[in-house]
């Protein structure tokens, strides 16, 4: 061997260990915070409960409760429908929105949009949800509003549209920032030169502002998916637990003699689903165009 | 030059140091000490939603030097859930449901209690003084504090006091969609189990009785608008989302009848549930005399009206001595809760009329059998 070939050997150890060097921290992080957890979770779910105490022990006993039971499959189907339902809902109302924000206003415009947008992450999640009350309620705002035309009163609360309006509340501002990020990248010539080859405003949007702008639409909609599915607070205070989605489930197991094993297998399940849309969209978002 | 004159003002010698510093610490450690002898003794608590709040204990913290640290529970499943997790001895004071008392006995979470440090003559009913599961071979447990009554809780707007006499207005066709369940198995199970004829052995279903009480329940879920925890009963009920609450009362009830809400509880024809909550010592606890003193002083006279009045959730005074101290100082609200000898709600009539089943955990199926049909319910 050269002393060349030693040389560009070292050097290229070197880096690696330099670039390991800056990778490390997010190992080390993601080892103990995510990885170690999740291991324990799966370990968990083996174990038994006696007398309200988790003991250490590899039987099946809580896979096989939990498929078994038609309330866990119930429950599952309901959140995975009221999931997507959340992220179809919210990317459609927010792609005008962040159209709007990306190409029909000024930049300044955009920057206090954008700021106004997180400012609700300022404030908790379950206080805004609580004064839905006041606005939902069938003595609330919109139904006394309601009740000057004619209308009303509606049911909303203790509902699945409840349900609907506490996820849009969590998501809808992440997914407009999301897809105003996404939009505003968008090299402005190519909207021209589909204008000027003949695309009307439709075709431009779906054959040209959509397509570039993928990757960032299927990131707001995955987020909004993830937070949907694992959401407590909206399906509890605004569904009214009627029925009861997995993260209710997970808290009714625990709260039941101490069933966190039981819980555990929920909460694999649930991870498991997110993983699989989770991924399976970020393959889709990033998949080269088919010419 | 500079260094000298540095070294001629500081204590050189090793018995210079240490004396000036010495005489400098004591002098910087003097307010702290005063602070130290002054700092309140922290007793910390196990309990329902209220109970550490300083309507409750205000006044025991500022005679006594102490602090009440609460950590809260919903749930007797809940209780023994959090004092499983937790090191022994991380509980000084564990407030229960009397149902889960010889559990928290059983698995040995709380200490034995001295019958002698309790007036138990002064109790209202005979049954309070031996009530189940406080006593075992003999030997005091936990002593019960206050009480409550659950039975059909309902907006007087849309359900009458002549219908809420049964737990079949649950079922009122008007009340489609506007029937809330307090999201706990054990008092809405309970009360359907009486709805079924079950009477004193509500708790004790063989497989029959309890497929029916599963029917019963079942054939209720249309009329469901929700399953709520304790803020959302409260809310659902202010706002008026739901018109009827199976498995809670007054305790519920009596704050927003105070507020002024159209609403009430009742106790049906076929029974009422009592729940009922006791002060225990948790096992390993250093501060056992501060809690005994406090748990005398809940049952002082004092002690019950506060319980009586309490903001977070009204209960029974227990004790002849607090009943006639809440009918002088608040006859307004003995009055309301029937807490008046003679008024027909009166409470321990009720009990002495055999109208009220203390709550208890299932006899023959597992708390795990009610709760998975719990789930099974919320779902169908």
């Amino acid at each position: 061997m050269s002393q060349t070939d030693t040389a560009i050997r070292k050097s290229k150890s070197s880096q690696r260990l330099y670039a390991l060097t800056w990778r490390l921290p997010i190992i080390v992080w993601q080892v103990l915070f995510f990885v170690g957890p999740l291991l324990f979770l799966i370990a968990m779910s083996f174990f038994l409960v006696k007398n309200y105490r988790m003991h250490e022990a590899f039987e099946m006993v809580n896979w096989q409760k939990m498929f078994s039971r038609d309330y866990f499959r119930d429950s599952y189907f309901f959140t995975l429908g009221l999931a997507i339902g959340a992220t179809v809902l919210c990317s459609v109302i927010a792609f005008p929105a962040a159209f709007a924000l990306s190409f029909k206003v000024s930049a300044n415009t955009r920057r206090w949009a954008l700021f106004f947008l997180i400012i609700p992450f300022f404030t908790s999640y379950l206080v805004r949800t609580f004064s839905w009350y006041v606005i939902l309620a069938e003595s609330g705002v919109v139904n006394s509003l309601l009740q000057f035309i004619g209308l009303g009163p509606f049911t909303m609360l203790n509902t699945v549209f409840g349900t609907m309006v506490g996820y849009l509340t969590l998501t809808l501002p992440l997914v407009i920032v999301l897809q105003t990020f996404s939009m505003s990248q968008i090299d402005k010539s190519y909207i021209e030169a589909a204008y000027n080859l003949g695309c009307g405003r439709i075709r431009t949007i779906t054959s040209v502002i959509i397509p570039l702008a993928k990757t960032g639409l299927v990131i707001g909609a995955v987020f909004c998916f993830i937070l949907a599915f694992g959401d407590f607070v909206s399906p509890y205070y605004l569904g009214g637990s009627k029925p009861p989605t997995l993260s209710i489930l997970i808290i009714d197991t625990t709260k039941s003699g101490q069933q966190w094993p039981r819980a555990a297998v929920v909460a694999i399940v649930m991870m498991l689903t997110l993983f699989t849309v989770a991924f399976a969209s970020i393959a889709y978002a990033y998949r080269k165009r088919q010419r | 030059m500079k260094d000298k004159l540095i070294s001629d003002k500081l204590p050189t010698s090793r018995r210079k140091f240490l004396k000036y510093g010495a005489g400098a610490s004591a002098i910087m450690a003097a307010p702290y000490i005063t602070r130290v002898s002054a700092e309140p003794t922290t007793i910390n608590m196990l309990a329902w939603y209220g109970h550490g709040e300083p309507d409750i204990v205000g006044e025991y913290e500022e005679a006594n030097n102490v602090k009440f640290q609460a950590k809260y529970y919903a749930g007797g499943d809940n209780m023994m859930a959090l004092i499983a997790q937790s090191p022994p001895g991380t509980y000084d004071i564990i407030l229960s449901d009397g149902e889960f008392v010889q559990q928290l006995n059983a698995a040995g979470y709380i200490d034995e209690l001295d019958a002698g440090d309790y007036n138990f003559d002064d109790m209202l009913h005979e049954d309070f003084t031996q009530f189940p599961g406080h006593w075992a071979d003999g030997k005091l447990h936990s002593v019960m504090v206050r009480a409550g009554h659950l039975g059909v809780s309902y907006n007087k707007n849309f359900v009458t006091a002549e219908e809420a006499k049964s737990y079949k207005c649950f079922w009122k066709p008007e009340l489609k969609g506007k029937v809330g369940h307090f999201d706990w198995h054990l008092p809405s199970l309970g009360q359907m189990s009486l709805l079924n004829g079950n009477g004193a052995g509500l708790w004790d279903l063989d497989d029959a009785a309890w497929q029916k009480v599963q029917d019963t329940t079942l054939s209720l879920r249309p009329q469901v608008g929700g399953f709520f925890d304790y803020g959302g009963t409260f809310n659902s009920l202010k706002n008026g989302e739901m018109h009827a609450m199976c498995g809670i009362g007054d305790w519920i009830t009596g704050v927003l009848e105070k507020d002024g809400a159209p609403v009430a509880s009742v106790i049906p024809d076929e029974g009422g549930i009592q729940w009922t909550e006791s002060y225990c010592i948790g096992k390993g606890s250093e501060k056992a005399d501060l809690v005994k003193a406090f748990i005398q002083y809940m049952l002082s006279p004092q002690g019950q009206v506060k319980s009586a009045q309490m903001a977070a959730y009204p209960g029974i005074a227990i004790t002849k001595a607090g009943r006639k101290l809440l009918n002088e100082v608040d006859a307004k609200e003995a009055q309301r809760t029937g807490q008046v000898d003679g008024l027909e709600n009166d409470p321990i009539t009720l009990i002495n009329e055999g109208r009220i089943h203390y709550r208890n955990i299932p006899v023959q199926q597992s708390l795990e059998d009610w709760n998975d049909f719990w789930s099974e319910y919320k779902n169908a």
